[in-house]
């Protein structure tokens, strides 16, 4: 039992090259730790040399020079203690002199070395209606200035709940808008878990793709369908995976899927584009997010343009290129291997494409008795999604979703939702595959048929009923 | 088959969901030479289930067919026998997602109840993880280890039949992540805090009341929890139909309004007079809310327990 729990503090510890989160506040950064790098958080340059060694979930407070320093634990407790308080508001007046120390006066407090709590008891001392506030108003006015003034970051491990957060906060365009817990429906309508076989096609910067790694936990093989010339995982990196992940983890191209069903995919195929192809993992390392570990990518590309421009490295980056197309044939074989049984045991689309064409062509590569699940910013082209599939047969429970979430306040006797919320997370699409031989065969008239009827009488009698009210 | 790892084929001994049609469905365990009736007719397991593929169409004795799926904690929880009230999956994905489980977690869990989300977690957290779920009530903790046998996820729980409140999860320094679903949470949170690894982990805590959610802050602010947040989450569903909206008759008029006209890019489909009490129409496919939906099931709050 020792042993287990010093074993597992060895892996709680920062160390150089971990993906890590930073987190001030509600506010999430994804970076990977790297000594002697500016990394810039909240309009605050900062270096990550102090986190490392140290346990993740630790706090660490900014000096002046941006090193990180390890926060003492007790500065939690609430030192300024309100002695004094109004019972309201009716003697606040807001005509912009309350505060006696004007916005020199703090930029000097703050280059004289003065710590954020040091700051912000100098800005109570000043101001001239800090005790006629309510207590309540004080605690929210010492919360505001604290956001402002002092500069604690926790670095954090990241999860899916952590990325999911962090991307539908700062840039929910990158994930077409798919918010958390629309996520969380993906990956349990899609009854993603260890040991199973799942498709996986997203255009939402690799955090899809990350998510259902993570659930997978390194068990079974996840195959992600890509559009273009090479799949893009900035998001999945910033997980931070150990390595046998990765190993699970395989690609095809969108544009091989056709050859893929009609059974004609020739891999020794040469790519139209085949000059380019040794660049695929730069090209999606350099379109990484800059809360990303972007350096890297970059820097590995620069060091690799040295090389040529030296005399006889034209030979190596020409067996290197030979290298790299033949690896690439590997991975393309063992994607099609994959996918060759036409068994996966799940498929997940989340997109900015059109969800229709994706979902009829990729659900083809699904064993009977599996759950899907679509994600789509918008509603409509979901709708058509379940007319095809209801005309097509071969999926059954299929269901449109959205999920609706409200956060709260909770505080003694001022409970309520907060005062914003989302307008909306997006729309999932889920169903359960069946067997298509019988719809597909024989029993086509009746099966697609019979069904058919009945829904079309019920869209009567509905439509009816609704004129008619 | 196993609720925490597919297979292709029906073999006796399995539990499979019969879908019969629009949320129609029913859980049978599958025992060679037993039948179950559905409104089609009987389904004799030894010839109609064993052997056959999942997702594969079974014909009844009356002629009507049904669907053998494979059961996922999702058809569980839409099938499973009520003992208590459940958590649906709505909830469920929320909470999967936000105490951050994945392959390998420990998880502690009270109350069992009906086993909805217990299952959920399993699916989740296996092939190497563990859940330890306390439920103090005697015959729904006997009733929810035999599901967890007869789902083959036996060997990754444990079921106590304690009183959390007062007992404990009966384990300690051991959890990743803790959920709560009982009547007092804030009596179980010091329990709860001794459960979790010295690193740390997340907690969860499901009420339908916010003063039970009010006192549960209360204390685990005095315990120490860190990222207390409360939400409420809902699913809202989208009905696809086609409706057929009659279209206004402004009268004969050269030159005047034609409401036809008036649609933008309207519809391919357009319904003649005849068929809609004299009036022309032009159906259009959306989706609509039902009539009636969960307003509310619970609220839901998490907190990060520090490292010690």
């Amino acid at each position: 039992m020792a042993d287990a729990v010093v074993e597992t503090d060895v892996e709680c510890r920062i160390s150089e090259g971990d993906y890590v989160v930073l987190k001030r506040g509600d506010v999430y950064k994804s970076v990977q730790i790297d000594k002697k790098k500016k990394v810039i958080f909240e309009k605050q340059w900062i270096f990550l040399d102090g986190a490392v060694g140290e346990l993740y979930g630790s706090t660490f407070e900014v000096d002046a020079g941006g090193k990180l320093g390890l926060r003492k634990a007790s500065n939690t407790g609430n030192s300024t203690e309100t002695k004094e308080a109004g019972l309201d508001n009716r003697h606040i007046v807001d005509d912009g002199k309350s505060q006696k120390l004007t916005r020199d006066d703090i930029e000097s407090l703050k280059e004289q070395g003065l710590k954020g709590q040091e700051i912000i008891q100098q800005l109570i001392d000043n101001s001239t209606t800090f005790r006629d506030k309510t207590e309540f108003a004080q605690e929210k006015y010492i919360k505001k200035k604290k956001k402002k003034y002092e500069s604690h970051i926790t670095v954090l491990k990241p999860s899916t709940r952590i990325l999911a957060m962090m991307y539908h906060g700062r840039e929910p365009g990158k994930v077409c808008h798919l918010r958390y817990d629309t996520l969380a429906q993906l990956l349990t309508l899609g009854n993603i878990h260890a040991g199973s076989k799942i498709i996986v096609f997203e255009t939402c910067a690799g955090l899809v793709l990350g998510s259902v790694m993570e659930r997978m936990g390194g068990y079974g093989s996840v195959i992600q369908m890509y559009p273009g010339r090479g799949p893009v995982r900035a998001a999945m990196e910033s997980f931070g995976f150990p390595s046998h992940f990765h190993d699970t983890l395989h690609e095809f191209p969108l544009c091989k899927v056709n050859a893929m069903l009609s059974g004609t995919l020739n891999l020794d195929e040469k790519d139209p584009d085949g000059q380019s192809d040794g660049r695929l993992g730069e090209q999606s390392a350099s379109s990484r997010l800059s809360s990303g570990g972007s350096k890297e990518g970059s820097s590995e590309s620069q060091s690799m343009e040295v090389c040529t421009q030296q005399a006889r490295a034209k030979e190596v980056v020409q067996t290197e290129k030979l290298v790299k197309i033949e690896e690439k044939r590997r991975r393309l074989a063992a994607a099609a291997a994959l996918l060759e049984g036409r068994n996966a045991d799940g498929l997940v689309i989340a997109s900015r494409f059109h969800p229709c064409p994706l979902l009829l062509g990729l659900l083809k590569f699904v064993a009977p008795s599996r759950p899907f699940v679509v994600y789509c910013q918008y509603r409509e082209p979901l709708i058509e999604c379940y007319t095809k599939l209801r005309e097509q047969g071969g999926a059954i429970n299929i269901r449109l979703t959205d999920t609706w979430v409200r956060h709260y306040q909770v505080l003694p006797n001022r409970t309520h939702p907060m005062l914003l919320m989302s307008g909306g997370g997006g729309y999932v699409l889920s169903g359960i595959t069946v067997s298509a031989e019988t719809v597909t065969l024989g029993a086509r008239q009746n099966a697609a048929g019979e069904p058919a009827a009945k829904r079309i009488k019920r869209d009567e009698i509905t439509s009816t009923s609704n004129s008619s009210a | 088959m196993s609720f925490v790892k597919y297979s292709e084929f029906v073999q006796e001994g399995d539990v499979v969901i019969i879908f019969i049609g629009h949320d129609s469905m029913m859980p049978i365990k599958v025992e060679s030479g037993a039948q179950t009736q559905t409104r089609y007719g009987a389904i004799r397991h030894s010839s109609d289930l064993i052997g056959q593929k999942f997702g594969s169409k079974v014909t009844c004795s009356k002629g009507g067919w049904v669907y053998v799926l494979h059961p996922t904690p999702e058809l569980w929880t839409v099938n499973l026998p009520h003992r208590t009230q459940i958590l649906y999956t709505t909830d469920i994905a929320n909470i999967t997602l936000m105490l951050d489980l994945k392959p390998g977690s420990i998880v502690c869990e009270s109350g069992t109840g009906s086993g909805s989300l217990s299952h959920a977690i399993l699916r989740t957290i296996a092939p190497s993880g563990h859940l330890h779920t306390v439920e103090f009530h005697a015959q729904r903790a006997e009733k929810a280890a035999q599901e967890f046998r007869d789902h083959k996820v036996a060997h990754m729980v444990t079921v106590r039949n304690q009183d959390v409140c007062k007992e404990g999860f009966g384990v300690v320094g051991i959890a990743d992540a803790v959920f709560l679903d009982i009547p007092s949470p804030w009596e179980a949170i010091t329990h709860a805090k001794r459960a979790f690894k010295r690193k740390g982990g997340r907690l969860c805590s499901f009420s339908p009341c916010i003063e039970q959610v009010q006192r549960t802050c209360e204390v685990l602010l005095d315990q120490g929890f860190q990222e207390i947040h409360t939400l409420e989450v809902l699913q809202r569903m989208h009905d696809v139909r086609s409706v057929t909206l009659p279209l206004p008759d402004f009268g004969s008029e050269e030159g005047g309004l034609d409401s036809a006209k008036m649609i933008f890019d309207p519809p391919s489909e357009e319904v003649p007079s005849s068929a809609n009490a004299g009036y022309p129409a032009v159906i259009c496919r959306t989706a609509t809310p039902p009539r009636e939906m969960a307003g509310h099931t619970g609220y839901l709050t998490f907190a990060s327990k520090p490292r010690d």
